[in-house]
């Protein structure tokens, strides 16, 4: 009888340490079910796309592909996920994959976990683009195509009309636009509405005019063509970097850290009066200032005409098994329906011609924004774009380093002698790491 | 029962059995990965990029000589004795006081646990408000009152306290049950002959409780110290999910540099294998070394 317990005890143990073992195995082993012949396909992004409508289109035109469609968050979430899966061969990782533009040029020094674009046909794809967003998506020979492109962030400046009625400059879009051809007249204005002592800023941030300006006046920022560092000798780079720096030391800038609370919480209590905004940044205004700042923003002309800030691309990994539907799916999000819907969606700005020249984008406004024709502004913003060099480490480069370094300096913990010499070393690191 | 009359062989693979599914998890979750990350810091490995082969020491060598590191190793002993000290101290006194008789016990014993349940997530974005430079409560209410604001992340002091406020208010109430629990394993009367004897209350929380529940103490900064060596979360968003930690890395964290390390820029498998196992090293001497302190203590004052 006690011998029958204990061996049945022995049985109970021995079960249960295979189950934590059989379970602990079982947990990496999930497939996709393809119930009646259908393929599921499985799409991950992060932000807001707007991709909601845009399949649900894509499904309906398309009966025998299920897909998946899963949202992982903000960027930063997703970028270090997105690598561990990468390198791990990772199940989870789906068929479609959202990737940054900063985030795709670092996958194209080594794009062997991607597959090729051009072997499924996207050859054909080319004159649909803006020359730009077509040529960002290939590797350096130009023999590989990893990601078509979704969005594009053409660029304008947004304005507060109540805060520049209040310093008695000029309101309306056409007039304030006339305002600030050059970024030097922008300085300028700011200076005047400086005087005006409205109690806000004049911008956000000296960082913010860095992307424009540097866009406007280069084609290269951190890397050269051969992909050498070279941000301590771009004269451009340092150009922007003093111009940014002027603005905060002449007190036009509020001295904000984007994506922060306290930036959120600026907007609604409207601390300054401009900032440079790309098309997605509309969004962004309208969800921080709220109800309260609605009719109060509107949208001129960025100084400098044109530009381009950010935007993203959609790529198949290389381990994908379902590689036909995942393209499929691929080239139906961007493309014109798939653009024309995530614009509607997200506002998120077209980036194949023919979305840009269709009169949903052309000729919509936004209520938000004082019925500012966002169509006609962010459009012509990006006609004039001349293409700019990234290279691989850009946006880490920007984000984690440069960007870090000016905000030191704008706050007076550095001087701005010393946060560049910083910025160099540590860039340096990164990029020849 | 019949149990002794069981062949003694087959009696003796049970307990075997019932711990093995400790063993076999440890296997699994602990020991391959410590020896599995041991070999991958003796290799030049990028995520992005692949493994381009051994290269000895290398990694270890090249940690040694990375003033970032350093600078997160000093953060991470800074934000741990800052954080921690008061901690424990706020714990013994809140246990003190938990172990008197009061109305709703329970409640209050309770009550000291829920920070700790909340996710730290949910605390550092609540902090993160509370903390923040121009429109945070700390600062509404320091402005109230007249005095100047703080800018929280401008510099290491503010950041440290501000970040030590965050792990200690999840974290008191903890320690606080741990060293209740120990106190009520102390037998009332040694209380009441103490009474008797004429020592005050504060005599009798240093002299008699605080030396009978030391082992407990041991326990508990043995594990802040792992705990304190790994902290990532609270200083991650503090900085709003910026990995840096501040404009010159002032509040960067071993861990956190480790991260970045690791998944962000040059995604330096290799190099964040060798220095997750540099870290593993010196959580295990300074637990030893606590543990010889704390020991010594204890013996010196119950003898």
């Amino acid at each position: 009888m006690g011998a029958i317990r204990s061996r049945l005890r022995g049985f109970a143990a021995a079960a249960l340490s295979l189950g934590l073992v059989l379970g602990a195995a079982a947990c990496s082993a999930e497939e996709p079910k393809s119930a009646d012949g259908k393929t599921t396909i499985t799409i991950q992004w992060f932000g807001s796309p707007g991709f909601d409508q845009a399949i649900k289109d894509f499904q309906s035109a398309n009966p025998d592909i299920v897909v998946k469609s899963e949202n992982r968050g903000q960027l930063r979430d997703f970028q270090p996920l997105l690598v561990q899966w990468l390198a791990t061969g990772s199940t989870q990782l789906g068929d479609v994959i959202m990737m940054e533009e900063g985030t795709l040029l670092e996958f194209l020094q080594d794009p062997s976990k991607w597959t090729n674009l051009l072997d499924l046909g996207a050859g054909s794809l080319k004159d649909d683009y803006l020359p730009y967003k077509w040529e960002n998506g290939f590797t350096a020979d130009k023999s590989k195509l990893v990601g078509l492109g979704t969005d594009i962030g053409g660029l304008a400046m947004c304005y507060r009309s109540d805060l520049f009625a209040k310093a008695k400059l000029p309101t309306d879009r056409e007039a304030v636009s006339k305002l600030w051809p050059t970024w030097e007249a922008y300085a300028e204005q700011g200076r005047t509405f400086k005087a005006a002592n409205t109690g806000a800023a004049w911008i956000d941030s000296a960082t913010s005019i860095m992307q424009p300006y540097i866009m406007q006046n280069s084609d290269t920022w951190f890397y050269d063509r051969d992909n050498n560092f070279i941000l301590d000798s771009n004269p451009k780079v340092r150009e922007a970097y003093n111009f940014g720096l002027k603005l905060a030391s002449d007190g036009l800038t509020s001295k904000l850290v984007r994506w922060t609370p306290d930036w959120d919480a600026a907007f609604k209590n409207a601390a300054f009066a401009t900032v440079p905004c790309a098309a997605w940044g509309t969004g962004v205004i309208s969800e921080r200032a709220g109800e309260a700042g609605k009719g109060k923003w509107d949208i001129a002309t960025i100084p400098g005409g044109s530009g381009n800030w950010g935007g993203s691309y959609l790529a198949i990994p290389e381990q994908s098994t379902k590689k036909e539907a995942a393209y499929k799916l691929l080239t139906y999000l961007t493309g014109k329906d798939g653009h024309l819907a995530e614009f509607k969606e997200k506002g998120g700005m077209p980036s194949t011609i023919a979305a840009l020249d269709d009169p949903t984008f052309a000729n919509a406004t936004n209520e938000y924004f004082s019925n500012a024709p966002v169509g006609k502004i962010f459009g012509a913003s990006v006609k004039t774009l001349k293409p700019i060099y990234l290279g691989p480490k850009h946006q880490q480069l920007w984000e984690n380093v440069l960007e870090r370094a000016m905000q030191a300096a704008e706050k007076g913990d550095l001087s701005a002698d010393a946060a560049f010499a910083k910025a160099v070393t540590d860039g340096r690191k990164l990029a020849t790491g | 029962m019949t149990a002794h009359t069981g062949p003694p062989r087959r009696r003796s693979a049970a307990p075997y059995l019932y711990i093995a599914p400790f063993f076999v998890l440890f296997a699994a979750f602990g020991l391959f990965p410590l020896i599995y990350t041991a070999w991958v810091s003796l290799r030049d490995w990028r995520l992005v990029g692949g493994d381009r082969g051994f290269v000895g020491l290398d990694n270890y060598a090249e940690v040694l000589t990375d003033d970032r590191f350093w600078n997160a190793l000093g953060n991470t002993f800074g934000l741990f004795l800052v954080a921690t000290v008061p901690q424990l101290l706020i714990a013994l006194w809140l246990a003190n006081l938990l172990n008197r008789k009061l109305r709703l016990q329970t409640a209050f014993r309770m009550g000291v646990l829920l920070p700790n349940i909340t996710s730290v997530a949910a605390v550092g974005i609540v902090f993160g408000f509370i903390f923040a430079d121009r429109y945070g409560l700390v600062n509404w209410l320091l402005d109230l009152v007249g005095a100047d604001v703080v800018d929280w992340r401008g510099s290491r002091g503010t950041a440290w306290f501000a970040i030590s406020v965050m792990v200690d208010w999840r974290w008191i109430g903890y320690n606080a049950l741990i060293y209740l629990a120990a106190m009520q394993a102390i037998p009332r009367d040694m209380y009441e002959s103490a009474a008797l004897d004429g020592a005050s209350r504060a005599r009798q929380f240093w002299r008699l409780t605080v030396p009978m529940i030391q082992p407990t103490i041991l326990f508990t900064i043995i594990i802040s110290t792992i705990g304190g060596m790994q902290l990532f979360t609270e200083p991650l968003l503090f900085n709003y999910g910026r990995i840096e930690g501040g404009p010159l890395g002032e509040y960067q964290t071993i861990a956190m540099y480790i991260y970045q390390r690791t998944f962000r820029g040059n995604t330096e498998y290799g190099y964040g294998a060798a220095m997750s196992w540099l870290l593993f090293a010196i959580i295990i001497a300074f637990a030893l070394l606590n543990f010889s302190l704390v020991r010594r203590s204890v013996r010196g004052s119950s003898t």
